[in-house]
């Protein structure tokens, strides 16, 4: 599959995490697909295509064929598939990560916390710390926007008051 | 996209239907799935379609650049305040026990109060990336 039209790129690309947020529904990880649908095919298509908009949506065709990033990247592919082959199956019970905290997140969080989602309890009160450093990454990125694509808008205004 | 008919009369519709989803989402989000970060993009997003459909300055007039811009921080300090709140009430960082004397009902206040927290900067750094993205175009040329 080859294309230089970034418009169509996008659109599959919007698609794609539409898909993801089915598999995730799948999964039974209902919060996850929720946001996956929200932010990777709602909102980041709009920006995508807003920066289509800005920008230019056709590809430039390479002066010639790059051989060292595919290489890169089936390199990497390969890797990461032979690391899946270690995984433990989906849904052991006996998996590391089931036998860590999730346990007593499943037993205690009824009576810690009083919360029939557990997802929400275990983002915004037993890890509380990660989900204010996340927050705090997305004012991050929204102020660095503002600073990289709103200053121009500033630097005029204040030309045109005086 | 001033003569769309179609999309102006369906995002009309449309529309009040987000919001109240989205403030569905942001509220239940201790009983269903959904929480504070999915709740404010769908709010966003349903600003970011109105946008969409009637023009950026349309959609300036009813949110303007600045009052998003101090939400944009404005749930961050909520999210912050409520763990220096713990603090001062002689408990840990964001453990929000000792809000309330039943420290059940307290982990529930903590907890509306931090998702409602991100839900403000979610969707109001959603708006500003769209309006600056959006507005950047027609200035720059």
């Amino acid at each position: 599959m080859h294309l230089r039209n970034l418009f169509a790129v996008v659109m599959l690309s919007g698609i794609y995490s539409l898909l993801s947020a089915g598999i995730f529904v799948q999964l039974d990880a209902v919060d996850v697909a929720f946001t996956e649908a929200a932010v990777g095919a709602g909102i980041t298509t709009i920006l995508m295509l807003g920066t289509l908009a800005l920008t230019t949506d056709t590809e430039r065709p390479p002066v010639k064929r790059q051989w060292l990033p595919l290489a890169v990247v089936l390199t990497t592919g390969a890797a990461l598939i032979y690391g899946t082959l270690d995984l433990p199956l989906l849904g052991d019970p006996s998996a590391p990560a089931n036998l860590h905290v999730a346990p007593r997140y499943i037993e205690q969080s009824g009576q810690e916390i009083g919360v029939p989602n557990i997802v929400t309890s275990v983002l915004a009160s037993y890890r509380g710390y990660d989900t204010l450093g996340e927050v705090t990454v997305i004012f991050t990125a929204g102020i660095g926007v503002m600073m990289l694509l709103g200053a121009n808008r500033r630097r005029k205004r204040k030309k045109d008051q005086p | 996209m001033r003569h769309h008919l179609v999309l102006r009369v369906i995002a009309k519709l449309l529309i009040p239907f987000i919001l109240v989803f989205a403030l569905y989402v942001q509220f239940h989000g201790d009983y269903g799935p959904g929480g504070g970060f999915q709740a404010g993009v769908i709010f966003a997003a349903g600003f970011i379609l109105y946008g969409l459909i009637f023009g950026l300055d349309q959609v300036r007039k009813v949110v303007p650049p600045a009052v998003v811009e101090v939400l944009v921080a404005a749930g961050v300090l909520l999210y912050a305040g409520v763990g220096v709140a713990s603090l001062l009430l002689g408990g840990n960082y964001l453990d929000y026990g000792v809000l309330r004397h039943d420290p059940v009902h307290g982990q529930h206040l903590g907890i509306l109060l931090i998702e409602f927290g991100v839900g403000t900067t979610v969707a109001a750094v959603m708006i500003t990336i769209f309006y600056n993205f959006a507005g950047r175009g027609r200035e720059g040329r």
